[in-house]
């Protein structure tokens, strides 16, 4: 018996506005409000709406046997709240069902985790406690945002008290071993890992509707057929993935509704394969190995490390800026700066600036609202240098009003 | 006195030193009283098949919108012609080669980009496979021009090397002179990697005219150096500037720190590279004051790496090409503006960041040095130099107090009736000598 483990990543972030030098200064309404949400109204259309109702109607039909794994970034529900509650409302009635596990990961979908560990554990407190507040459960898995990955990281989390955490089953990092085994982290053993099996969950993510595909169509049968077969070793098929794949970057016209209406029922039938949450399948089976993952990586592109966010000197310029402000808006308290701080730790906001144009141009293109990464690199710096003024503004005057108690 | 002028479209179609250049001379020389005759390319595109269009001077939208009270009688004096044509000022062949070759390919007409100087790039069939050959069409039609216009003006004048061989041919066709204007050479645009071809056309125009005209010293000396023109030949007529009759208020400030601009292309002829190391080492000292650059460019994405890699982006900002309004804004935000070009045959921008009560500093290797006493000049590749004056003028109220008064007096002196006063000189002259061949 094989587990079948779904995970599914929630996330939109705050698209910035075109800012210019001449707003600085004057305007600190950084947001593109119209494009937010338009972009997410769209999104729930066409997918999370349609993609929830469904889910619900395979764990009622299944009577708890069919169980998925969610990962919403606290930026999303923001989106939610501000332009379509209903999203917000049936993520809920998924989260009452008792068949879906909520993950805790950075609450901007940030970098965090590679700025410092103050910063990284503070983003996750803040996603865990909304999560609470949300769905009324406190997570016991983590994923980092992007699945980024370290030993250190790792570590980093364990010590936040998480038990399990997720990542990518790279190749450069596994070498000959299998992502469907549960591993340990090589500081502290207790950490399980879970690791991606990217095969599997490309297939669906990304080859589902590629009709140059030698296997097009993907039907849940064969689907099956390939998780079952024995050139699939192991005891955990780890099948993670934008939850935007299905209906958004796939089509409801693709057939991915009905690919994933029929793959519970006919991955039950099969008697050799069952679901699982990312925690229970993490209790389920003992670590076989310890993994050694010195470097960073990540689920991104070919490379599978971290230079999409952070690769070139705009990146890390605008990373260091950024991390540079943290102790004075800290000090400040005050929740419309850590409302924008928030915002702007989010991963796009990098993804955007990145250079390289090789492999993975085409998805990164896709995903990115600038005409080049010099034009997101002007706009995002613009936004902090005005953000920054305010910053010193408001941490003046607060100064100024503790000198004038204390005379 | 009757001129046929081979000039360039007025702002702000094409904005830029070239276009400027032409407005300012043109009103000088009608308010001393000579009739000019503009011809200018203009891309129709397919929609009109006529070569040539002539157009009110009413028709013609002038600098900043309106051409002003009071100007009517003046623009009496000026008459437009407009020739189909597609070429721009400073448009280098390949850069038209590669516009052919999309064009050849797509069928794609029109183009539209971020570039002023290609604002709306307009191709069709009719216009010449490369650079040189649309040229060579250009002054076909201008000697059809010239003889029609027989009897109907006394001396020709052309505007850049694009428009010589119209000038040669419009003189061979009504035998009257043949002025011709340096506003850059192609040492200025390329460095020392000139296009022959370029170089030679320019060398033909000037060979052909009867006096050549240079926009400073700088220029004046690289012809008679470089191309080897005889220098009693060349005459210095500097630049101008022109008020524009009602200046809009200063816009609110929304930063409190100094403000030091580069305006201009992001090209290697304007020394963008000096002016980021210079905001390097400022920064290093002074924390608040913030730099701008705004323009576009070939080296724009070279810039904002250096920038990156230097770790101020905090404090340098880009604004994109800046036109119209924008531009005015820009200088009435900005304590200092700097120009620290590799190679300025002249430069009109200082003059107009002075109108705008802004000190400035600006490369020795500019012509435009030449005329102002109150700018700071410093060479381009004098980094430290560059610093410590911008240093200076953010620091010392008295010396930038000084430079920004001192500095709208002697740009207000510099007037195009005076530079046209002289260049009317120069067409008596030529005029006169002409005669007595």
């Amino acid at each position: 018996m094989k587990t079948v483990c779904l995970y599914f990543q929630v996330h939109q972030p705050w698209r910035l506005k075109k800012y210019r030098f001449f707003n600085m200064g004057k305007d600190h309404n950084y947001l593109d409000d119209l494009t937010n949400r338009s972009i997410l109204q769209k999104v729930a259309r066409q997918c999370y709406l349609p993609m929830n109702a469904l889910l619900l109607k395979l764990i009622k039909e299944n009577k708890g046997k069919f169980r998925c794994t969610f990962s919403i970034t606290g930026i999303a529900v923001e989106q939610f709240k501000a332009f379509a509650p209903e999203v917000l409302d049936s993520f809920k009635e998924l989260a009452a069902t008792g068949c879906v596990e909520f993950l805790a990961e950075t609450y901007s979908h940030s970098l965090a985790s590679l700025a410092s560990k103050e910063d990284f554990a503070e983003q996750v407190k803040l996603h865990t406690a909304m999560i609470k507040k949300e769905f009324g459960m406190k997570p016991t898995a983590f994923r980092n945002t992007e699945l980024i990955y370290s030993d250190e990281i790792g570590a980093m989390v364990a010590e936040m008290g998480f038990k399990t955490m997720l990542a990518e089953g790279a190749r450069h990092i596994l070498g000959w071993k299998s992502p469907n085994y549960i591993y340990a982290n090589a500081i502290d053993q207790k950490m399980r890992l879970l690791l991606r099996n990217y095969k599997l969950s490309d297939d669906i993510a990304f080859r589902f509707s590629n009709q140059g595909w030698d296997q097009y169509p993907l039907t849940a049968d064969k689907y099956v057929s390939w998780m079952t077969s024995e050139e699939t070793p192991g005891e955990v098929l780890n099948l993670f993935m934008d939850y935007e794949t299905f209906g958004e970057h796939q089509g409801a016209e693709t057939g991915i509704f009905d690919f994933m209406k029929a793959l519970p029922a006919a991955a039950l039938a099969s008697k050799q394969l069952e679901f699982a949450t990312v925690s229970e399948a993490a209790k389920k089976y003992q670590p076989v190995s310890v993994l050694h993952c010195p470097h960073v990586m990540s689920w991104a592109d070919e490379e599978r490390d971290v230079t999409a966010w952070l690769g070139n000197e705009l990146q890390n310029e605008a990373f260091s800026k950024l991390y540079a402000l943290k102790e004075k808006v800290a000090k400040l308290k005050n929740d419309d700066f850590f409302y924008v701080w928030n915002f702007l730790q989010t991963s796009d906001h990098f993804y955007y600036m990145a250079t390289k144009w090789l492999s993975d141009g085409d998805v990164h293109s896709y995903f990115n609202p600038y005409d080049s990464a010099y034009d997101a690199f002007i706009n995002y710096m613009n936004v902090l240098s005005d953000f920054q003024i305010e910053v010193e503004k408001a941490l003046e005057a607060k100064n100024g009003k503790k000198r004038a108690v204390k005379a | 006195m009757r001129v046929l002028m081979f000039g360039w479209e007025f702002p702000p179609h094409i904005a830029g030193g070239l276009g400027t250049a032409c407005y300012g001379m043109t009103r000088g020389l009608a308010r001393n009283g000579v009739d000019v005759t503009f011809i200018m390319p203009h891309a129709y595109g397919d929609e009109d098949q006529r070569f040539i269009r002539v157009v009110n001077a009413s028709d013609v939208e002038a600098v900043y919108g309106s051409t002003g009270s009071g100007a009517d009688d003046i623009l009496n004096k000026i008459s437009f012609i407009h020739i189909d044509s597609n070429m721009v000022p400073y448009i280098s062949p390949e850069e038209y080669a590669s516009y052919h070759e999309q064009y050849v390919k797509t069928g794609q007409r029109v183009w539209s980009t971020t570039d002023c100087w290609k604002q709306r790039y307009t191709f069709s069939g009719k216009y010449g496979a490369n650079l040189m050959e649309e040229v060579a069409r250009y002054a076909v039609v201008a000697a059809q021009v010239a003889k029609d216009l027989e009897g109907q003006f006394d001396v020709i004048h052309a505007h850049d090397w694009l428009t010589y061989f119209a000038g040669i041919a419009a003189k061979r066709v009504s035998g009257k002179p043949l002025v011709v204007h340096m506003h850059a050479t192609e040492y200025d645009r390329s460095g020392e990697n000139v296009n022959t071809q370029t170089y030679a056309i320019e060398k033909a125009g000037m060979m052909a005219a009867d006096c050549v005209m240079a926009v400073s010293n700088l220029t004046r000396n690289i012809v008679i150096n470089r191309y080897g023109i005889p220098a009693e030949k060349v005459v210095t007529v500097h630049n101008a500037v022109r008020f524009a009759e009602n200046a809009a208020a200063a816009p609110e400030r929304g930063v409190k720190d100094k403000i030091i601009t580069f305006l201009g292309r992001i090209t290697y002829q304007k020394g963008p590279d000096y002016f980021v190391e210079a905001a390097a080492k400022v920064l290093k000292r002074v924390p608040d004051v913030r730099f701008v650059m705004a323009g576009s460019g070939d080296m724009m994405n070279h810039v904002i790496r250096r920038v990156a890699r230097l770790g101020i982006a905090d404090r340098f900002h880009f604004t994109g090409f800046l036109r119209g309004e924008d531009v005015h804004k820009m200088f009435q935000l900005s304590d200092v503006y700097v120009m620290p070009s590799v190679s300025e045959p002249f430069g009109i921008s200082p003059l107009e960041a002075m109108r705008s009560n802004v000190p400035v500093i600006i490369s020795k290797q500019s012509g435009v040095a030449e005329v102002l006493d109150y700018a700071v000049k410093v060479d381009y590749w004098d980094v430290d130099a560059l610093a410590d004056a911008m240093y200076g003028l953010i620091k010392y109220p008295a010396l930038s107090n000084m430079f920004s008064t001192k500095g709208l007096e002697e740009v207000t002196n510099l007037k195009w009736n005076d530079a046209a006063a002289k260049i009317k000189r120069v067409y008596e002259r030529v005029i006169e000598e002409n005669k007595n061949k």
